[in-house]
This record gives structure tokens, C-alpha cells and sequence, in this order.
């Protein structure tokens, strides 16, 4: 169980060639409760992508602190899903999933995502035969083959086609009731971000900080409700104006 | 460079078929040239392997040619094991890499001869400095070629691997080794091509045995059938590790593309 608590006070890409300083974040602070699944919107550009990559440690040029924890202090392990899958091109499906693993977990479980994200007949194909879908499914099995604490997702369900999204959608939402990881998922979607999240965070154009953070309440098993979604939408985008131009 | 590091799938019936055409063609040209000429200095085909045959049974060819491929074989792995460490270090390292480029293309550019020359004058004439001068001449083409592979290797796939906690050992065997390894085949392939031809002037400037030192031999005597009695053996050997060794190992590396 990963609580996570984030302070940015900025983060800034230095001046290449003609372009100058790139202010990309400025005063961000949220958190992340244990178990918790916060989806994270704003327009393109704002940042979203550097935040996770901060998060997940990969960009350690910032002012600020992040400071995950668990509660037996140990480091969390992250399961990250890229804008791209991400797939070493050179192993098959199931052993890009099956490397990702740690020493003690065991490979019974990539059996069965295989055969939740209906790749169970492509498991010994190199990536480069795939088609971009199969890749993103790939690499979502690849994070959640691992039982992150955390989970980072980042647009991970841009090209696939909608009864694809919305099978791996149910599924990431089983996972996550049974695993209770703590998940950050980026979106443009506001319908998919309602429907995912215990809590939306809508980040402001770069340099990027927070506008609103707003509770979805309705309940878990009415999330399958279109008719509920877009009632929730519609409620939110009347209610904070502020949050209509981000979108 | 992109004609080796990614072939064409070939070996189809067809082209085998042209490749065998086109050698019988060859053979055929010199036997007519031969028969036109009718001269010592341009022997037929069969007397040439008539000489083959006769230098392999009396020994002579096989102990020479047993000596040029052994020193090509330190020299080869002296070269791509230093080459491939230079390579590597640069292709990480920014300045380091602006440093030592301008020695690299100082290196690339003299002339083999001279330093074959310059080694056995610095050096003498020893096996120490024929191998040297082989390895000398080889390694900027492996650093160059090694380094391109550093700098091409895909820092988001790195970043896949950070996260997912490989650890040194796995990050450099599933990540970075399949990276380098066509890089790594692509400066064997061009360097053995290179290296064994340098290999036979090292040998005729400055050693008294090896393949090298017996065509000078021959020059000397005008005797040509022996001289291509030789550069055939010799071709047939590298071919042999060309299509034995390193085109398989090429095809292996290369098994996941489309």
C-alpha cells in the first residue's frame, strides 16, 4: 500500500537551440491517499507526461519532493504504462512480460492477462508484428503482470477500439479492486475519467499546477452507467467553469 | 553500412541459381584468356588447380596459411575486444568522444602501408609489431562503428528498464547487448574483410612464413599459378568464416525483425 505525497515548486526544461526556458511546472501539491485512483486531466502540453515521469523517477531535475511511502517503507514498485508500449523488440510477448517480473513472483499470472487482453495466440510474437493495439494491451500486461504498488498510466488507452478500451478498462478496474494499487492515470477523456476515478485532478496549462481536484461519487457499480457518466459530466462542467477550458 | 546491418532476405532458388551461373561465367572467361594468351603469367584454370592440389598434399600451403590465420585470429580479437571498449566509452562519454574524434579521424586516414612500416621500424621486425600494425590498421573502424551503436541505443526502452527494476545484469543482456550486437557483427564483417588483407602485406614486409610471405616468394619467381593457387585457398577459408560464422550469427541477431 503506496501513499504519495507530491511537491513540485517548478520544473524546467533548459533552453535548446532557439527555444528558451520552458517553465513546465510551477507550485503543484496534491496526494495521493493508499489504494487511492485519481485520474489526472488537463490540456496538452501542461506537463502531464514530465509529472509521471518525476514520479516514476526517471526525472530527478526538479525543485521539490515526492515522497512515496509505504507503510513497511520500502521502496513501492511502480508498474508504468507508457504513450507507447515500450516493448523490447527483440522477445516475445510473454517474455517482455515474464523479464518485467520480480524473482519471486511467479508466471502463472501472465497466463491469465494474456487471455484477459486476448493475446493468448500472439504470446511467442515478436512486437514488431503487432499492431499497435496488441502492443499497448502487451505492455498494459507487462504493469500489471508485476502488481505494482503503483501504478503510472499514461493515455493507455489511446488506439485501441472502444470494446477493446472498454473490456481493458473493466479489467484494470478488477486488478486494481483486487491489488488495491495506487493509481495515477492521465487522460483527455473526461467520460473515461469519470468512470475510472475515485478523484480528478484537472491540471492548468504549463506551467502546470492545480485547479481543482473533485471527488466522483458515484458508486462503483453504477460506473458501467452511461447515463450516470454523462449526468456527472455535465454536473462538473456547469458546475466549475474553470474546468471547461481545460479541455 | 545499412546494407549490412539490415541484408535483404536472399537465397532464394533463383539467385543461388545466377550466383553459380556467374562463377561458371568467370571460369569461363579466364579459360578462354588463357587459351588466347597461352603464356606462363596467365595459367588455365586446371593447371592452377593442379598446383592447388599439390601444395595442399606437400603441406606447404596448409602450414602457411595455418600461420596467416592464426595471427589474423589474435589480431581480429585484439582489435574488436580494445575497439569495442574505446567504442562503448565514447559513444557514452560526450567529451571524451570530442577529444579523441580527431585522432580517430587522423587514425582512419593513414595509409595502411605506413603503419605496417612504421611498426616494424619502431618495434622490429617481429610478431609483436605485425600484430600491432594488423590491429592498429583495424581499430578505428571498430570504435567508429561501436560508438555509432552507443549513441543509437533507445534511452526510452532504458527508462522501461529503470522502471521495472532489471538491475545492471539483466538492463545489459536484454537491453543494451541486442542493441550493440548488430553493430558488433556489422565491424566483424567489414573488419575480418579488411584485416586479412592487410594481414598478407604485414606478412610479405616483415615476416619469413605466412601466406604473405610466400606470394613474395612467388612474385619473385614470376610463379603465378602458385600465386592464385594461394588467393584461392584463401578466399575459400574466409568465405568459409564469412558464411559459416558470421552470417549466421548476423541472422540470429537480426530473427525478431519483420
Amino acid at each position: 500500500m503506496t501513499e504519495i505525497s507530491v511537491r513540485i515548486d517548478q520544473k524546467i526544461y533548459p533552453a535548446t537551440g532557439k527555444a528558451g526556458e520552458q517553465f513546465v511546472i510551477r507550485n503543484l501539491e496534491f496526494s495521493l491517499t493508499c489504494g487511492e485512483f485519481c485520474c489526472l486531466v488537463g490540456p496538452s502540453g501542461c506537463g502531464k507526461t514530465t509529472l509521471l515521469h518525476i514520479l516514476a523517477g526517471l526525472d530527478n531535475n526538479y525543485d521539490g519532493q515526492i515522497t512515496p511511502t509505504r507503510q513497511d517503507s520500502t521502496e513501492p514498485s511502480i508498474g508504468y504504462v507508457f504513450q507507447e508500449p515500450r516493448l523490447l523488440p527483440w522477445r516475445t510477448v510473454r517474455e517482455n512480460i515474464e523479464i518485467a517480473l520480480r524473482p519471486d513472483q511467479s508466471t502463472d499470472y501472465i497466463d491469465e492477462l494474456l487471455d484477459a487482453m486476448n493475446l493468448t495466440k500472439a504470446e511467442h510474437v515478436y512486437p514488431e508484428r503487432l499492431s499497435l493495439g496488441m502492443s499497448r494491451r502487451a505492455a498494459l500486461a507487462r504493469a500489471f503482470a508485476i502488481q505494482p504498488d503503483l501504478l503510472l498510466m499514461d493515455e493507455p488507452f489511446v488506439s485501441l477500439d472502444a470494446p477493446t478500451a472498454r473490456r481493458v478498462r473493466e479489467l484494470l478496474v478488477d486488478i486494481w479492486h483486487q491489488q488495491q494499487p495506487t493509481v495515477l492515470f492521465v487522460t483527455h477523456d473526461l467520460r473515461e475519467a469519470i468512470e475510472l476515478a475515485d478523484r480528478l485532478l484537472f491540471l492548468s496549462a504549463a506551467p502546470s499546477s492545480l485547479v481543482t481536484s473533485i471527488t466522483v461519487d458515484i458508486p462503483r457499480d453504477k460506473r458501467s452507467d452511461d447515463n450516470a457518466i454523462e449526468l456527472f459530466r455535465q454536473h462538473l462542467l456547469s458546475q466549475f467553469s474553470e474546468v471547461k477550458g481545460l479541455l | 553500412m545499412s546494407h549490412i546491418l539490415f541484408p535483404m532476405t536472399e537465397n532464394t532458388a533463383s539467385s543461388s541459381l545466377v550466383a553459380v551461373a556467374s562463377l561458371i561465367t568467370l571460369l569461363l572467361v579466364w579459360q578462354l584468356s588463357a587459351l588466347a594468351f597461352s603464356s606462363p603469367l596467365l595459367p588455365a584454370p586446371l593447371i592452377v588447380m593442379k598446383v592447388l592440389v599439390e601444395q595442399l598434399q606437400s603441406g606447404a600451403l596448409l602450414s602457411n596459411l595455418g600461420i596467416t590465420l592464426a595471427r589474423l585470429t589474435v589480431s581480429f580479437f585484439l582489435a574488436m575486444i580494445l575497439g569495442t571498449t574505446i567504442g562503448i566509452l565514447l559513444g557514452r562519454n560526450k567529451q571524451l568522444d570530442s577529444f579523441f574524434d580527431s585522432w580517430l579521424i587522423i587514425f582512419l586516414n593513414i595509409p595502411a602501408l605506413v603503419t605496417i612500416i612504421l611498426c616494424y621500424v619502431w618495434f622490429g621486425l617481429d610478431e609483436f609489431a605485425a600484430i600491432l600494425a594488423v590491429v592498429i590498421n583495424k581499430l578505428p573502424n571498430v570504435v567508429v562503428t561501436l560508438r555509432e551503436g552507443t549513441r543509437a541505443i533507445d534511452k526510452t526502452l532504458l527508462e522501461m528498464a529503470q522502471i521495472y527494476r532489471f538491475g545492471r545484469i539483466r538492463t545489459l543482456s536484454h537491453v543494451i547487448w541486442p542493441q550493440l550486437y548488430p553493430f558488433l557483427i556489422a565491424a566483424a564483417r567489414t573488419g575480418l574483410a579488411l584485416i586479412w588483407k592487410i594481414v598478407l602485406v604485414v606478412e610479405l614486409l616483415g615476416r619469413s612464413d605466412g601466406m604473405g610471405y610466400q606470394l613474395h616468394v612467388f612474385f619473385q619467381l614470376f610463379d603465378v599459378a602458385s600465386i592464385l593457387a594461394y588467393t584461392i585457398a584463401f578466399i575459400a577459408v574466409i568465405q568459409v568464416i564469412e558464411w559459416g560464422i558470421l552470417k549466421p550469427l548476423d541472422r540470429h541477431a537480426q530473427r525478431w525483425r519483420r
